[in-house]
């Protein structure tokens, strides 16, 4: 287990030695530099800005330089944002997307599991067939299209229901307040839960039907302690493998949804990042975020090793 | 009597009751299964009306997708007459899905998205079913060493978070074209050759491959005679469940403001425009994100049709 660990630890290090050269190199591609567009600059100071960023060496010497920084935790600075260094930016997006993916993913376990469990236990009854419909709109329907239509009834028109005022504001951060977290959460979960719902039901019908289930009813347990203390565990092991895609997927739409609510992520700044051009910060946040979807992954792993005693981790 | 028949031979009700029992392969099995889900025969219904509809919709509409018409600028849809003031300016005429702020046609503009959106779903799962299968064979039959390199190098690319690298290739090539199509295939190949060398390993080790080899077949017919339909199944439902997954990524980067440019458009452009306004004009929005939506559906609906029609055991 901690050689699997170990190994699995080690083994992370060529996957993010590809990506940051791939980003990099990529990014050298790009046609012009980085200070191309502004105005025409005299000579000397176009060669001291150059110089400033290390741009006038060797490529290969830049791409030491930066993988230097990098060991420090040093993104180098932002092109377009003045001032700000892409670390400092990237430490100031992420607590906002890291509530935003951390409540967006316990949602969608919470309420997927849930929606499986019923689904198998109603298995090809209404009940069922409902929840794999809404399982499959939940997939089909992009998030951009539920963040708007959200939006506009939830926020715009205001949805009253017996008389409570169930509005709620349709972006903004206002510092994490619960009302301004409600809908880009759901947003965000939608899409997992629909999976996860699916995932829950196949493994469940399955596990339902073998035969420690059955040895459990036949000691005339009730219904709810085999689930719970029976069927859960097995039942729920095929959902841990799922987590790694479900978090890669949740950072991606955290892009979207960042963008649609307007709040100050890390997601956000890529998207503008991206647009305006900005190499540096492009680089960073696609370096972080992989940095991050690594460490994730070989966590769910480990748990996976843990939770399961079958699997043997080698 | 038919005239050209002879008179019935003895055993010739026999022979025809046997013709009619044997005359029913694997694929004529799953074709007869597949045409039982209603649901899938319904998907393919709706999809073939939507790819003609975006065919032939220069010829059904009398608008040109980038023709705009100031006196008719957000104009809500109107079906029937063309008397009845839709639009703002107190302007009418038969806008079926309305228009939009600088008075273009929705209809006809949710059909030409329709173009580019099937367009880079087929294109893009075309490229990666050529890499992915090419890539998952040759490791599924060449098999040792090289097969664990070759799936080492496929997991390290699984984790790595793709929508930015296709972020990154959009900007850097300035949103070309052709380049989302391929840009796009070129990362969603990983799980076909994942699903290609397994099936290829297994396929390899069944006593009909071996029985060829031992008939004398060589390489290439084994491959093509054996293998390869073998492969088939899983494929054709993977390549399936592909293209909408490929649709959404092209229009997800298309909202950000990554994918198609304008004049033309795609469903994810049409969504990011129709959200914009969706106070004052929903059909903006609507419209486009149902027929979005529609074809999503049916290609999940035709995939887990496919699933059941190919996979007996697994139902």
């Amino acid at each position: 287990m901690l050689f699997y660990a170990i190994r699995r630890v080690l083994g992370a290090i060529p996957t993010l030695l590809v990506i940051i050269t791939l980003s990099f190199f990529l990014m050298r591609l790009a046609p012009g530099g980085p200070f191309a567009g502004d105005r025409v600059l005299p000579p000397e100071i176009a060669r001291n800005i150059a110089a400033a960023y290390d741009l006038d060496k060797p490529l290969w010497q830049q791409f030491l330089i930066y993988l230097e920084r990098l060991a420090h935790g040093d993104f180098g600075p932002s092109y377009k944002i003045r001032d700000f260094t892409v670390t400092q930016l990237i430490m100031n997006g992420f607590p906002v997307s890291l509530k935003l993916g951390l409540l967006a993913i316990t949602l969608a376990v919470a309420v997927g599991t849930t929606l499986g469990i019923l689904a198998a236990l109603r298995q090809n009854r209404p009940a069922d067939y409902s929840v794999m419909t809404l399982a499959m709109i939940g997939i089909t329907i992009p998030s951009f299209v539920t963040a708007p239509l959200l939006q506009l009834i939830f926020g715009i028109y205001g949805l009253h229901i017996f008389g409570l005022n169930l509005s709620l504001p349709v972006g903004g951060w206002n510092g994490g307040a619960a009302q301004n977290l409600v809908l880009p959460v759901i947003v965000l979960a939608l899409g997992p839960i629909a999976v996860i719902a699916r995932i829950t039901r196949g493994s469940m019908v399955e596990v339902l039907r073998s035969n420690f289930i059955r040895t459990a009813r036949a000691k005339g347990l009730p219904t709810w302690r085999i689930i719970v203390h029976h069927a859960l565990h097995a039942g729920l092991l095929p959902l841990v493998s799922y987590l790694g895609p479900a978090i890669a997927d949740i950072v991606s739409g955290s892009l979207i949804v960042e963008q649609i609510f307007g709040l100050p992520g890390i997601g956000r700044y890529f998207v503008q990042a991206a647009l305006n051009r900005d190499y540096t910060l492009v680089m960073g946040v696609t370096i972080f975020y992989a940095a991050l979807i690594i460490t994730l992954n070989l966590l769910v792993d480990l748990l996976y090793g843990v939770l399961d005693p079958r699997v043997r981790l080698k | 009597m038919i005239p050209g028949r002879t008179p019935a031979h003895p055993d010739a009700q026999l022979m025809e009751k046997a013709q009619a029992v044997k005359g029913r392969s694997l694929l004529a099995d799953a074709r007869r299964r597949l045409f039982r889900n209603k649901a899938a025969v319904a998907s393919m219904v709706l999809l073939a009306l939507i790819a003609l509809m975006a065919v032939f919709v220069p010829v059904v509409s009398p608008y040109a997708f980038d023709a705009q018409d100031y006196s008719k600028i957000s104009c809500a849809p109107s079906w029937w007459t063309a008397d009845v003031p839709t639009c703002p300016g107190g302007a009418g005429g038969t806008h079926w899905f309305g228009t939009d702020p600088i008075g273009r046609d929705l209809f006809v503009r949710s059909f030409y998205g329709a173009r580019i959106s099937l367009a880079v779903g087929i294109v893009a799962t075309l490229v990666s079913l050529a890499i992915g299968v090419l890539y998952g064979a040759a490791s599924g039959f060449i098999g040792g060493r090289t097969d664990a390199f070759m799936m080492r190098i496929v997991d390290v690319l699984y984790s790595l978070p793709f929508i930015f690298l296709v972020i990154i290739l959009m900007v850097i090539f300035n949103q070309n074209f052709i380049l989302l199509f391929v840009a796009i295939g070129a990362v969603s190949w990983l799980t076909m050759a994942r699903i290609v060398r397994g099936q290829t390993l297994s396929a390899k080790q069944k006593e009909f491959v071996e029985a060829a080899r031992a008939a004398g077949v060589g390489t290439f017919g084994i491959i093509t005679r054996h293998i390869v339909p073998n492969v088939v199944g899983p494929v054709i439902v993977y390549v399936t469940l592909t293209i909408p997954g490929v649709i959404l990524a092209e229009s997800f980067l298309s909202f950000l403001g990554l994918g198609i440019r304008e004049p033309f458009t795609s469903w994810g452009v049409l969504i990011s425009e129709g959200a914009g306004e969706m106070e004052t004009a929903p059909w903006a929005l609507i419209f486009p994100a149902a027929l979005m939506a529609i074809t999503l559906f049916c290609f999940n609906f035709i995939g887990d049709g496919l699933r059941d029609a190919l996979d007996p055991k697994d139902r």
